[in-house]
């Protein structure tokens, strides 16, 4: 009531934006290049995060030209950091906005969105007797958590990435297997070629005994499953996938209207307002003409196009487009 | 509307190669916006919030009569910022593209008693496509008065000078009627829709939250200054709703901004929207502070042609688009606000009294039809 229309939070954000009660958040306090393309960034977290385990990732919300965008990344920290700081691991993918940003532009004392930190590649609380962890590229971020987390008495880590400087924690894991705590082979795809995972065996003759944790490319992941399927070993393998699926885009497609459950095909230049309307479906409209931001919808997935300037935009949490001057491109899941 | 359509010169062709042109310095806006835009709403925000605290703060010693000055002018300064450049502009949808939904179209509320929601059905969508088409855009006098000659007089037209003044001073209650067509609304039958029931309703609410926050809550907090603070309060929404309904009525009502009829929108092509928003809006001449306090309404032929582009980019835009004006001969309706206030309240005095029907002459091309 004090302070009606906004909330007494929207005052405290102001000076203290990490404090208990407040939205989730995080502030960066540095960033550690670590190859040429990927750099660990250390966050504060709020006094609302309830902490992690290791394997486990956070979305997170990064303002990337004015442009809150949420990505998720593994964490790359021990769960019990003494300063209560957390970290992730970024590999700079191309043309990806966040990553770039990340890698490239963010700046310590910035402040950024956070989720609480889920997923369930993580280490059963029963500590296995033999490990695998079967990692390329980035992949190895979410078994780095691991392997800085908790010591297992015989680990294997079989990691693929193109050249040795693009081996992201390379000495650190070096230094591992000097201290005898991992047995590590160290595949560079560039010379070596990808790892051909029916010949695994040769690697690690006893890989079918171990608990495995895999995370890499959908294509090494892929094989993966199918392999360990293949010798009925299935409920051992743990994978963990970074990215559900690539939004296709075209030029018109099909176009779901979610809530009602109704699917229509959509041409490229007819706005997903007339599409809804002519499916029957109640679609709140205003001007038609995209001033005055009356017919604004969550696209929940795929991609449109914005009919006035060709700009595309792919479905994020959150993201709400005015259906009256987009267009579908591509497949697309339109929340009415 | 005049006597000679002022846009006679321009040939179809003409006009939606002006609508292309225009589309163009849309475009260039939204390629380029991005930080720097962001970091401007968000400080804007900021700004506001610390000046209302501290004004809010210092009324509670405002039985001090420097303390009740400061404090008051602080407040008024703070809810004048509220209402334009963050209210006004954020639900427009100026700063949806940063996808922050603490700063978006369909989350905000600002300080004023006509909810957000409906502010933007009459606003956004109404007003800004029918932009002064007679009929349609109740902007044009607010259903309560008369600004164009075209429109039809009644006795009830005598008392608009002071309608206007009255509609000034409360012009927030002014807005919440308004977006509720009340006019409309109160007949009986009217009265018991279900949808207008619950739409007054929202009214009633926000009317009662505001009211309690400025008018109890806030005086009972300072103690032995409830008195002053209550003034304080009454004060800067009175100034608030004064120099609001000021920016505003320089917007549509000063001379030579054109009016009209509700068949010439009939098919109307995007070069001739665009034409129609440019001919129908005027701006405000001044300075920095000028434009910032009006919301960057002082731009508001450019916040008509773009009503969606933040609103710190309208000066820029301007320009360019005076550039245009100037490319098709059209005549660019600005002033300093001194000169525009008092051109639309003589405007509104003038059209307080019946005229005759203008003598329509035959436009300046028919003309020449006839003589070849």
């Amino acid at each position: 009531m004090v302070t009606t229309p906004l909330l007494p939070s929207d005052y405290l954000d102001l000076v203290s934006p990490l404090r208990a009660g407040a939205d989730l958040r995080g502030r960066i306090e540095a960033v550690h290049p670590e190859t040429g393309d990927a750099a660990t960034i250390v966050i504060r977290p709020g006094r609302g995060w309830r902490g992690h385990t290791a394997g486990q990732y956070v979305r997170i919300g990064v303002d990337v030209d004015g442009v809150r965008l949420w990505r998720a990344y593994s964490l790359t920290s021990p769960t019990d950091r003494r300063d209560g700081r957390v970290t992730i691991t970024v590999k700079a993918i191309p043309d990806g906005k966040v990553s770039n940003h990340l890698v490239r532009k963010a700046q310590p004392g910035t402040l950024i969105q956070l989720d609480q930190a889920t997923g369930d590649f993580v280490l059963p609380r029963a500590k296995p007797a033999k490990v695998l962890y079967l990692t390329a590229g980035s992949g190895i971020t979410p078994v780095m958590g691991m392997l800085r987390d908790s010591e297992l008495d015989d680990v294997v880590m079989v990691h693929s990435a193109p050249q040795p400087h693009d081996v992201i924690f390379r000495s650190e894991l070096h230094d591992l297997v000097a201290a005898k705590k991992l047995r590590l082979t160290e595949l560079h795809t560039d010379t070596d070629g990808m790892l051909d995972i029916a010949r695994l065996a040769e690697l690690v003759p006893d890989w079918a005994e171990r608990e495995t944790w895999a995370c890499g490319p959908a294509g090494l992941l892929d094989a993966a499953e199918a392999h360990w399927t293949e010798h009925g070993v299935q409920e051992r393998l743990h994978t963990e996938r970074f990215r559900a699926g690539i939004v296709v885009t075209g030029d018109g497609g099909e176009v779901t209207f979610s809530a009602t459950g109704k699917t229509v095909e959509a041409d490229g230049a007819t706005p997903l307002l007339d599409v809804g309307e002519e499916a029957g479906v109640l679609m709140p409209s205003g001007c038609r003409m995209g001033i005055c931001f009356g017919c604004v919808t969550p696209l929940k997935a795929g991609a449109v196009r914005d009919l006035r300037t060709g700009e595309i935009t792919e479905a994020e949490p959150g993201v709400l487009i005015q259906t009256c001057v987009s267009a579908a491109a591509g497949p697309c899941d339109i929340e009415r | 509307m005049t006597a000679i359509d002022p846009t006679a010169h321009l040939t179809a062709e003409q006009i939606e190669e002006l609508g292309r042109e225009l589309d163009a310095i849309r475009d260039e806006v939204i390629a380029d916006r991005g930080e720097k835009d962001a970091a401007y709403i968000r400080k804007v925000i900021s700004a506001q919030r610390k000046l209302e605290l501290v004004s809010r703060g210092v009324l509670l010693f405002s039985i001090f009569p420097p303390a009740w000055l400061i404090g008051t002018a602080g407040l008024s300064v703070a809810k004048i910022m509220d209402n334009m450049e963050i209210g006004h502009n954020i639900l427009h949808g100026q700063w949806d593209w940063m996808r922050d939904p603490k700063i978006h179209s369909t989350t905000w509320e600002w300080d004023h008693v006509s909810p957000s929601e409906q502010w933007k059905h009459s606003h956004n969508e109404l007003h800004h496509t029918y932009t002064n088409v007679i009929g349609k855009d109740n902007d044009l006098g607010y259903g309560i008065m008369r600004v164009d000659e075209d429109q039809r007089w009644h006795p009830f037209h005598l008392g608009q000078p002071l309608w206007n003044f009255l509609n000034a001073c409360f012009f927030e209650y002014g807005i919440a009627a308004y977006d509720l067509e009340l006019g409309k609304n109160l007949h009986k039958r009217r009265r018991k829709n279900p949808e207008f029931r619950a739409r007054a309703k929202a009214v009633g609410r926000k009317i009662r939250k505001q009211v309690l926050k400025d008018y109890v809550i806030h005086p009972l907090l300072s103690g032995p200054s409830f008195l002053p603070t209550l003034a304080a309060t009454f004060t800067a929404n009175l100034v608030r709703n004064i120099w609001t309904h000021s920016v505003i009525m320089c917007g549509h009502f000063p001379e030579g901004v054109q009016v009209f009829e509700r068949r010439s929108i009939k098919n109307e092509t995007r070069g001739q929207w665009y034409l129609r928003q440019m001919m129908g809006s005027a701006n405000i001449s001044g300075s920095k502070a000028m434009h910032f306090m009006s919301g960057n309404l002082s731009h508001q032929i450019e916040h008509h042609l773009f009503p969606d582009l933040p609103s710190n980019r309208y000066a820029e835009v301007a320009v360019k688009v005076r550039a245009l004006f100037e490319k098709y001969e059209l005549e660019y309706v600005t002033g300093p606000l001194p000169k525009q206030v008092f051109s639309a309240w003589h405007k509104v005095f003038r059209l307080s009294l019946p005229n005759k029907k203008p003598k329509v002459k035959t436009p300046a091309r028919e003309q020449e039809l006839v003589a070849a």
